[in-house]
């Protein structure tokens, strides 16, 4: 059984899937300029990523593996992702419209963000439990969650910065990440 | 012309600068020289291949199921990658690890079939292909040897060293996430220093 805080703890922080996995940098550079599109952006991937992790799991351990077709985890996963977020954003429309506005917009992104296929694979490499999947995926959603959201706080405050013309928008923007991811570094040094 | 749908890609175009696509893998790769050269050549293979596939078929897809299947015929040629790489390259392919699966979801490949392969003949999409997969290895490698000069003062392409050690103490810093984004803003920003200049003449 393996300890779900240290996979948490170690999603969110340590391992954070923006700041040193590099995975789901089109959204984070993308949707990050402000404070309010980045938390709609931040909660249906939470919800996105638990949900592909739950889905993804049983999968694999009941469809792929007791056949020996591992190898097509690559085509299966990212089918089964792409139709359930279609199947969310149906749902959502149908019976909670006020939700939909909220996420409505950023649910066709997250169908080509590797962060939510990187979950699922990464769960598979990991060989880690139903539970343990699920927790990470949360986890993962969580950490990229405060990525986004720190980011977003960071280019709010610099549109007021006088910055150099050649360094303006992007640029700069890759800076301040460079220093955030400076700052997730002291986490890998924490021992779980 | 025929020879602007090659060079654009390359230049004018350039995913990783200009377009802004696919930098999840650029960033995590550059590392090393020789895993960014194993990462741009997967590209090259799996961009050609399926831009080639789907321009074949662009008249049988119904247009309103083609993403769905412009992501199978992308997952198949990854797939297809991934075992070939597992069984000749096995050390580049544990060094690739996650990311090499995950070019599926990169969205320069996704992107050119929409935008692209899916209207134009199937000459002009193997030509946009090799194009954009030429400029999106120079872009990955660019990246890589200045991370690598840095990091370890050297650069060494499978255990040959091309260049030679020059500094005792390089900067680790370079190897880790925030060298890669240090990096890559710093080379946006001089792309665009050329051209505001070239806008002011």
């Amino acid at each position: 059984m393996e300890n779900l805080l240290v996979i948490a703890v170690g999603a969110i922080f340590v391992n954070n899937f923006v700041l040193s996995r590099f995975l789901g940098l089109c959204p984070f550079f993308g949707v990050s300029r402000k404070t309010s599109g980045a938390i709609g952006m931040g909660l249906a991937v939470i919800f996105v990523m638990t949900c592909a992790s739950a889905i993804t799991w049983p999968i694999y351990t009941y469809l792929l593996r007791p056949f020996n077709i591992e190898f097509m985890k690559i085509v299966i996963f990212i089918l089964v992702i792409a139709t359930f977020v279609q199947l969310i954003e149906m749902v959502i429309r149908r019976y909670k419209p006020d939700l939909y506005g909220v996420l409505g917009i950023y649910l066709p992104l997250i169908t080509t963000n590797c962060a939510v296929m990187g979950v699922a694979l990464l769960n598979v490499e990991e060989g880690y439990s139903f539970i343990g999947s699920v927790v990470n995926g949360f986890s993962a959603g969580i950490g990229f969650t405060l990525a986004l959201l720190l980011m977003s706080g960071i280019r709010e405050r610099l549109e007021f910065a006088n910055v150099p013309k050649s360094f303006q928008d992007l640029p700069i923007a890759f800076v301040s990440a460079a220093l955030l991811a400076l700052a997730f570094m002291a986490f890998s040094g924490m021992r779980l | 012309m025929k020879l602007d749908e090659l060079t654009k890609g390359v230049f004018k175009q350039n995913p990783i600068f200009y377009l802004m696509l696919g930098l999840c893998p650029v960033l995590a790769v550059s590392t090393r020289v020789d895993n960014a050269l194993g990462m741009g050549l997967c590209v090259f293979f799996v961009l050609v291949g399926s831009n080639v596939i789907i321009s074949l078929f662009k008249h049988w897809i119904p247009s309103q199921v083609r993403i769905p299947c412009f992501i199978v015929v992308i997952a198949s040629f990854v797939t297809l990658v991934d075992l070939i790489m597992h069984g000749y390259a096995p050390e580049l392919h544990e060094r690739l690890g996650i990311y090499l699966p995950l070019i599926v979801v990169n969205c320069i490949i996704l992107g050119r079939a929409e935008a692209f392969a899916s209207r134009k003949s199937v000459f002009h999409s193997f030509l946009d292909g090799v194009g954009m997969s030429i400029g999106f290895t120079l872009g990955i490698v660019g990246i890589a040897i200045c991370r690598e000069t840095l990091s370890t003062g050297k650069i060494a392409i499978f255990d040959c060293t091309i260049v030679p050690t020059f500094t005792q103490s390089p900067s680790v810093m370079m190897t880790l996430p925030p060298g890669a984004f240090l990096t890559i803003a710093v080379i946006m920003a001089m792309i665009k220093y050329k051209d505001i200049r070239k806008e002011g003449r």
